[in-house]
């Protein structure tokens, strides 16, 4: 149709890779600022009233208060991100409980081989095990030095940085073991079920 | 039948200067076809890589005129499809959109009233389109627009308003909620329900009421206007997104 | 209200996606009558709220803010998924 339309003089807001480009996924372009995407209202949990759960197939579940969770070995970490909607942001500051450290108060059936995320707002997403464990996944609660904003999934988000930011679930509250990976939100209209940006998984079958 | 909808492209025929931060853009389009007042069209931009951005932008023009639509459009800083708007659209430049869309946002001569119109900012536009058709189709609805702007300089189409205001049933009030010039007598605070009550008790609790504008003022006019007694179904809003301000 | 709801500032009515809504139907959506299958209330289309900046848009119930539909594009197709829609009426 208009395939071959150009807006003379329009490059849009995007940064140009520079000396960077390595680090920038197929498809994606930088962004300086954190943009904000938004499938809803933000929801507002009372800390007071917060809880994270991991249930499923765990031979007893365990749930953290917001006080008992400040209490668990934190890290910091520092890695780039990249959003489905094409841009990535280098060297983004996190401070969170890394999935790893949360699995060890609990004992995994040996059937377990994926997770479901909840959240907060009625959002899901799954992730394999192989892809939440090893350092690779974190329940982060602080950004760049600062309590994390609602808009940006605070009081407390998942952080999977190695694959499309949707997995980063906004608003997390709980991770469900499971024995099949199964979609979730996005993952069931469309989206790849895995996402890895490197590979461009994008879209179911990409 | 109308047509199914398809991207075209149009061409710039005119810019005007409306404010300091608003331009009035005149499209003239191959396929163009009769808009409803308040409607809107879809403004695809794309790079020479791919990259496209996609904003809409009311015809603030009455669907009397035809073959060309006016887009009244303001620059918002940050953004990205507004400033290439303003700063790199020239006359004679292409420009890809489809419309016209969005019959819910919509008054016509024959949808009655009486009308109550509420816009802040460039909230204005699909309202002044409204405003057009209704004195273009010589409706004597009776009318009034509540318009809220920073200052007296950024008020869109305040001539023409003035001029509008001036014939059969429609009144204008103003609010500046940044700074006023002397001897203002118009409002001067954020809209709220004491102003909305003012504005809206001679139209009664059977006006239809349509507002535009930034998504608080949306929100704060609609609970107002149906706590003062209008019926949730002829309160219609549209919110305009994210002005950065 | 906060004045600094970035979200709430996104937040845009379903007419705002009528163009969307009439390439995947064919026809003007923002007037059809859509009831909330999880709350039951009635509104039409173009009253409903509206998420874009997102990886597909998003509709849901003014009322009660449960998700009524989405909609995703890829390079391959358009999906939709109406779950939160008891039902849609359109008129002539
Ligand atoms: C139905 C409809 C009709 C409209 N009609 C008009 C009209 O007649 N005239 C008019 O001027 N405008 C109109 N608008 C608004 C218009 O569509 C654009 O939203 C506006 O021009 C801004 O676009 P932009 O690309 O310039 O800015 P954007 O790039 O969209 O940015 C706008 C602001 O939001 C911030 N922002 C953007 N995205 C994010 C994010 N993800 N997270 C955090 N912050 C973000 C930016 O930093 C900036 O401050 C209408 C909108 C709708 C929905
Ligand atoms: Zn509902």
């Amino acid at each position: 149709m208009s395939q071959k339309f150009v807006s003379r003089g329009f490059t849009g807001k995007r940064e140009r890779a520079g000396g960077q480009g390595a680090r920038v996924p197929p498809g994606q372009h930088l962004v300086s600022d954190f943009p904000v995407l938004s499938a809803g209202p933000t929801p507002r949990t009372d800390l007071a009233r917060w809880t994270f759960t991991i249930d499923g197939l765990v031979t007893a579940p365990v749930s953290w208060s917001w006080a008992d969770f400040q209490h668990l070995p934190v890290q910091d970490f520092v890695k780039d991100i990249s959003c489905v909607t094409k841009w990535t942001k280098l060297d983004t500051r996190w401070r969170g409980v890394s999935v790893d450290t949360l699995f060890e108060h609990v004992e995994l059936d040996p059937r377990a081989v994926a997770l479901i995320a909840s959240c907060d707002g009625g959002y899901t997403t799954n992730l394999l095990l192989s892809d939440a464990l090893n350092g690779q996944a974190f329940v982060a609660y602080e950004y760049d030095g600062k309590p994390l904003a609602p808009e940006h999934g605070g009081p407390a988000r998942l952080v999977v940085p190695h694959l499309y930011f949707w997995k980063s679930a906004k608003w997390v509250r709980g991770l469900r073991l499971v024995n099949k990976d199964a979609p979730g939100f996005w993952e069931s209209l469309g989206y790849h079920i895995r996402g890895d940006p490197w590979k461009e998984q994008r879209y179911t079958d990409d | 039948m109308r047509r199914p909808l398809e991207w075209q492209i149009a061409t710039v025929k005119a810019i005007a200067q409306e404010t300091a931060q608003v331009k009035t853009i005149t499209l003239v389009l191959p396929g163009w076809t009769a808009h409803r007042a308040g409607q809107h069209y879809d403004v695809r931009l794309t790079a020479a890589d791919g990259y496209q951005a996609q904003r809409s932008y009311s015809i603030a023009s009455p669907p009397e005129r035809p073959g060309e639509v006016d887009l009244t459009v303001e620059r918002i800083p940050d953004g990205e499809v507004s400033p290439y708007l303003h700063d790199v659209l020239v006359v004679g430049d292409a420009v890809e959109v489809r419309g016209p869309v969005g019959g819910y946002f919509v008054w016509e001569a024959s949808s009655g009233g009486p009308l109550l119109l509420v816009a802040g900012g460039s909230g204005v536009v699909p309202l002044m389109a409204m405003l057009r058709h209704r004195a273009a189709a010589g409706a004597k609805v009776p009318a009034r627009l509540l318009y809220s702007s920073r200052t007296l300089e950024d008020v869109i189409y305040r001539q023409e308003l003035e001029a509008l205001a001036s014939r059969d049933g429609l009144e204008v009030f103003h609010t500046l909620t940044r700074g006023q010039p002397k001897g203002w007598t118009g409002y001067a605070r954020r809209i709220d329900q004491p102003m909305l009550a003012e504005v809206s008790g001679p139209l009664g609790t059977a006006a239809l009421a349509f507002i535009c504008g930034p998504t608080a003022l949306v929100e704060t006019t609609a609970s107002a206007l149906v706590q003062l007694g209008l019926a949730q179904e002829r309160v219609r809003t549209e919110r305009f997104g994210p002005t950065g301000t | 209200m906060n004045d600094n709801d970035v979200v709430r500032d996104l937040t845009l009515d379903g007419n705002a996606v009528a163009g969307l809504l009439e390439e995947v139907f064919g026809a003007d959506m923002t007037t059809a009558d859509g009831e909330c299958a999880h709350c039951g209330s009635a509104n039409a289309v173009g009253a409903l709220r509206a998420y874009t900046r997102a990886p597909g848009v998003v509709l849901r119930c003014p009322a009660c803010g449960g998700v009524i539909a989405r909609i995703v594009q890829t390079p391959r197709g358009t999906l939709v998924d109406l779950r939160g829609a008891a039902h849609l009426a359109m008129r002539r």
